[in-house]
Order: structure tokens, then C-alpha cells, then sequence
């Protein structure tokens, strides 16, 4: 796992549920098939209404153009319980083969969080205030993990996150499957 | 040292301790462990990526595979990945998979579980689907987890579990006819709010709760996850045990674990029942609590009665006393949860009539059983919403998209509240039509 993260931000609002993520129309798809797995990516993020999509403004296509698999944006930013809603791990995903690296939200639903962590797709953080308000998508950010810091390379702001604690090893390992081998759990 | 909660005793008996506390992470050995059509393609690719192509479950009487969710469809897709489920069951030998097309086929998972015997006091069930926690009406620990998690349990029986403080949620009083147990737990998540029991356990506790039937219990479990809770509970009583002996076919024995009296909750909440009015969650949150009379009148297209929580008989039966000798006024959609539950359709009686004659009379549409539009799916799902409709609905998620069109407004609320609402065409009060 890299200690530095820096991209830009996709910002969103609070309880973006799961079919916000990925609608529930694209889990016929497979992830454990590769040529299937990239299709996560494309319609990632495509349940949001439009109009909370890359705030403050809303309306911003999460993709480009020049690529529909992937997006130019590297770090979700959002408010409250990202996450909520189903169990798919198909949302980590979806993120995931987007591009993204790491999610920055005020806390998650609980199984959004642990299957971001223990299928080892991106870095879940929180961030110690509201950020919502504070960033703009677009913004080129700056993660440390080591020092618990969100950077705002375009406004030259910086704020506090809190440290990934008890599951920083399983991230550090890619995941639980390689955190249990590592730890002996098994084979 | 104080005592332990329900939620806690079972997950140190689990976790082979004597004792676990809140924020505790353990390692628990899994009871049972269930996946369906959505998430089990993915589940038994990560669980032959990482045990080996060759590698056979930890325990094939303790996996099983429900396919529910994207069934009555033309979606090819849809139906390679029960393909998927059918030849991992072949090749794994194992003895409950609960196929499409088969007379073992069910329905809906969470409800398939208790009538097939999968679900038992005291034990831990994990499954891909995060309404898993509907379980947690039988006494037991019941959540949902991700792929790679279920890829994990398939080769080892364990996972690792954080210990959750428990909320305690307590019920006076005797409900009264134009209550559910939907209003109930829509009351909760208003209350508290979709983030409001976020890695906690919700425990139900209270007079109101033991007179509710099996099914109802299950209701009221079925969407602690609405309110972000990890698991819900209620203690076994002998109702919980009468079902369970009924229907425990494999025969496990199992103990069956209460709450210390001394035992600490991080918070309680008390409810007089008689006090409560129906509720309706309106778009688009299930926390967007509104008592049936703020919003009364308000104009709807279409209603829909269905899925693991709202699609039960105890469900059926109460919609159709409302709807019986009488007309919908807007498209209604019945959904039974199971084939067990469309049996009933045909057995149970009001009046002489069965179920399905009143909802065939009153003008609904009766669909097969499986998860069908709460979750939207393929584009030819029965009751999906293609259109940016007004729906009322007794499934359980009204986030923008849920159940097919991202500018479709769904609101929740009990099968009476429903029932009343296809028949007035409009958000209408249970209250108004019960006689």
C-alpha cells in the first residue's frame, strides 16, 4: 500500500447508497471474470442523481469522454454513511476498476467498509470534519496515510483524517486473504 | 463486570471465549453461511482464486444457495450466473441449493432460511445480502458480508467479526389492528436515522414484540440495516422455538441465548405501541419518516406489495382484508416472497375467499416469487419502475434508482397502509379503510 495518494476528487453528498454506486441492473455482471470486471468501471457512480453529481455544482460526468472504463478522478470525497444500503462488494468495486484509490467520507455503513477493506479494492478514510463543503470536484488532493492528512493542492488547505487504525494491516496486506496467509490463519 | 447482551454471548460461544465486549474483534466460527444468484458468482470465484480451483467448502451442510434475485427474466446474464451456482452445487455435492426450475425452488432467501430450517438460536448465519439480518427474528447473529468474506467462510468456517455495542429498543403496549411491525421499525430508522445504529446491534425487547407472530419479528430484523445496524435481535421465546422445531429438518440441536439481566446497552429507546401511527418513509430515505396523515393524499401510480419484507403471508393477508370486495385504483403488484408464500395464497382463506381471488378481483397483479422490482434489476422485472412513477411499496429501500428509474419517487410503509393507499389511489390511512 502507498503512503502518498494524490489525484483528483469527485465530490458527492451524504448516504450515497449502494445502487447510487452501482445499480442494481449491472450485478449480472461477473467480478471474478477480467472482461467483466471492467465494466464495473463503466457505470460506476451511475445511479447518482444528476444533479448531486460532483458537487458543489452537480452535473459532472464522472468519466470522460476519451474513456468510458475509467475516470480522470482518483479520490471520492463525500459526506456521511457512504456505502449504506446492500452488501454488494460489486460498490468497492465498481470504484475500484473506476480508478479510484481511496474514498474520503465522515464515516461508512459498515459493510461498504469492511468490504473495501478486506477485498483490499481502495482506502476508506474519515475525515475529522465535514468536507463536502470544503472541497470542489476537480480539486487536486494529496493523501499522507502516515500522517493522517488530506492536502488541497488547489486551495493550499489542509485537513486532518483519522488514523486507519486496526485495519491498516489488512490494507498494508492487499486484503484479508493475504493478511490471513501472512498471519498463519491459512495456507 | 457486568453482564453480556445476546448479540455478545453468541459471538463469544462463537469465538470459543468467555467473554467478548463492544469494539472487541474476534474470529468466529460460522454456523451457517448463505449466497444467492447476485453475489454468489463472485463469492465462489474469490473462493477458487484463493483455496484453488479443486478446493471443496469447509462444511457442504453448512453453505447454502438461494437463487432470489434476477429470475423471471430473459437477461442471459442473469441466467449464466445461476448456471454459476448450479454447477458449484453439482460439484460441491451440496444438499441445500434451492434451484430455478427445480420443486425445491423458493424465493427469496431471507425467507427461505426459516422455512427450509436454516435458521436456529443461538448460531451465527452470515450471508452475501445485506437483509441476512432478518434472521436475527430467531434468536441467532445474522449479517451481511461482502464476496471476498463469503470467499473466506466457504474455505474456512471462520471469519473475523467486530463486536458491536448493542441499542435496546423496547415495545409497551398492545398493537393496535392498523399497526404492523413495518411501522414499528420504520418509527426506529425515523427516530434514529439511516446512520443511527451504524456497527451496532438492535435488540427488541418489550410486550409488543413477543405478541407479534414469527414473520412480523422477521419484519421488524429485516431492516435494522435501514437503520445501518449490523444485526438485530430478538431473544427466542416459544413461539421462536415452536417454528424452529417445526422446521429444523437437518435435525441440529442448538442452545438458545438471552441477554444477562445485568447486561449493558449503549442506549434504550421505549415506545408505547398504542401511541404509534401508521408510517410512511418518504423519497428518498427510509429515514424520511412522515405519520400517515402528514402525508395523506398524496397522489401515487402505482403500488407495490413484495420482498422479504413486505411479502410474507402474515403480509398478504393483511392487504388483502383491506382490498377484498373492493377496487384498486392504481396498478398494484403482488409479489410473494416464496413458493411457499404463493401456496398460501391459494390456502388461506377470508370469507370463504382465497387470497389470490381477492387481490384478482380487486384488479392487482400477482408475479412469482423472488425479489423481483425492490431492487429494481433486469429491465423486464416484474413491477420494476422504467418510469419516474410515484410508487408506494412495503419493501424496504427508497434510496434514487432502488427500484429501476433514478427520478422515481418510492415511498414505504405497511401492507395495510399500502393496501389502502392502491385502493384510494393516493397515500391514504389504513384507519380509513378498516372496518
Amino acid at each position: 500500500m502507498q503512503s502518498r495518494i494524490t489525484g483528483r476528487a469527485y465530490v458527492l453528498g451524504d448516504n450515497i447508497d449502494t445502487d447510487q454506486i452501482i445499480p442494481a441492473q449491472y450485478l449480472t455482471y461477473n467480478p471474478a471474470i477480467p472482461e467483466e470486471y471492467r465494466m464495473f468501471g463503466k457505470y460506476a457512480l451511475s445511479g447518482v442523481p444528476d444533479d448531486q453529481a460532483g458537487l458543489p455544482k452537480g452535473h459532472i460526468p464522472f468519466h470522460d469522454p476519451s474513456d468510458e472504463f475509467v475516470s480522470p478522478y482518483r479520490i471520492v470525497v463525500a459526506g456521511k454513511n457512504f456505502g449504506c444500503g446492500s452488501s454488494r462488494e460489486h460498490a468497492p468495486i465498481a470504484l475500484a476498476a473506476a480508478g479510484i484509490q481511496a474514498v474520503v467520507a465522515e464515516f461508512y455503513a459498515r459493510i461498504f467498509y469492511r468490504n473495501a477493506v478486506n477485498g483490499g479494492y481502495l482506502i476508506p478514510l474519515e475525515s475529522r470534519q465535514r468536507l463536502v463543503d470544503r472541497i470542489c470536484t476537480g480539486d487536486e488532493l494529496l493523501i499522507d496515510l502516515d500522517a493522517a492528512l488530506l492536502t488541497n493542492l488547489t486551495t493550499g488547505q489542509t485537513f486532518e483524517l483519522q488514523p486507519l487504525g486496526e485495519v491498516r494491516p489488512i490494507l498494508e496486506a492487499g486484503g484479508l486473504f493475504p493478511y490471513a496467509r501472512k498471519a498463519g490463519l491459512i495456507r | 463486570m457486568s453482564g453480556m447482551t445476546l448479540t455478545e454471548k453468541i459471538l463469544a460461544r462463537a469465538a470459543d471465549k468467555p467473554r467478548v465486549s463492544p469494539g472487541e474483534n474476534v474470529w468466529v466460527n460460522v454456523d451457517v453461511l448463505m449466497t444467492h444468484d447476485v453475489c454468489g458468482p463472485g463469492t465462489i470465484g474469490v473462493f477458487k482464486k484463493h483455496f484453488g480451483p479443486h478446493a471443496k467448502v469447509w462444511d457442504r451442510h453448512k453453505v447454502v444457495i438461494i437463487p432470489d434475485h434476477y429470475i423471471f427474466t430473459q437477461d442471459a446474464m442473469a441466467h449464466r450466473n445461476v448456471d454459476i451456482l448450479r454447477e458449484f452445487a453439482r460439484e460441491q455435492d451440496l444438499p441445500y441449493f434451492y434451484d430455478v426450475g427445480s420443486p425445491r425452488y423458493k424465493g427469496v432467501c431471507h425467507i427461505a432460511l426459516p422455512e427450509e430450517g436454516h435458521t436456529r438460536p443461538g448460531e451465527v448465519l452470515l450471508g452475501t445480502d445485506s437483509h441476512t439480518c432478518t434472521a436475527g427474528a430467531f434468536g441467532e447473529f445474522a449479517t451481511g458480508i461482502g464476496n471476498t468474506e463469503a470467499g473466506f467462510v466457504m474455505g474456512t468456517g471462520k471469519l473475523w467479526l467486530k463486536v458491536p455495542p448493542t441499542l435496546r429498543f423496547v415495545f409497551h403496549g398492545q398493537l393496535p389492528p392498523y399497526l404492523m411491525a413495518k411501522d414499528l421499525i420504520l418509527a426506529v430508522i425515523g427516530d434514529i436515522g439511516c446512520d443511527g445504529a451504524t456497527y451496532k446491534a438492535m435488540e427488541f425487547d418489550g410486550e409488543a414484540v413477543y405478541n407479534l407472530n414469527i414473520e412480523e419479528r422477521m419484519t421488524l430484523c429485516n431492516m435494522v440495516i435501514e437503520a445501518g445496524g449490523k444485526n438485530g435481535v430478538i431473544a427466542p421465546d416459544q413461539v421462536t422455538l415452536d417454528y424452529v422445531n417445526a422446521r429444523n429438518k437437518s435435525g441440529r440441536s442448538y442452545t438458545p441465548v438471552y441477554s444477562d439481566t445485568d447486561a449493558r446497552y449503549a442506549a434504550e429507546y421505549v415506545y408505547d405501541v398504542r401511541r404509534l401511527e401508521p408510517i410512511v418513509a418518504q423519497p428518498h430515505s427510509p429515514d424520511n419518516k412522515a405519520p400517515v396523515s402528514q402525508v395523506k393524499g398524496t397522489r401515487l401510480d402505482r403500488a407495490y406489495i413484495g420482498s422479504c419484507t413486505g411479502g410474507k403471508l402474515t403480509d398478504f393477508r393483511a392487504a388483502a382484508q383491506l382490498l377484498q370486495g373492493r377496487s384498486v385504483r392504481i396498478d398494484t403488484f403482488v409479489v410473494p416472497a416464496t413458493t411457499e408464500v404463493t401456496r398460501g395464497l391459494d390456502s388461506e382463506r377470508i370469507n370463504g375467499q382465497t387470497l389470490r381471488e381477492i387481490f384478482v378481483k380487486a384488479g392487482a397483479k400477482i408475479g412469482e416469487p423472488s425479489c423481483a422490482a425492490c431492487l429494481g434489476g433486469p429491465a423486464d422485472t416484474f413491477g420494476r419502475l422504467n418510469a419516474p412513477l410515484a410508487c408506494i411499496s412495503t419493501t424496504n429501500r427508497n434510496f434514487p434508482g432502488r427500484m429501476g428509474h433514478k427520478e422515481a419517487r418510492v415511498f414505504l410503509a405497511s401492507p395495510l397502509t399500502v393496501a389502502a393507499s392502491a385502493l384510494a389511489g393516493a397515500i391514504a390511512d389504513p384507519r380509513d379503510w378498516l372496518t
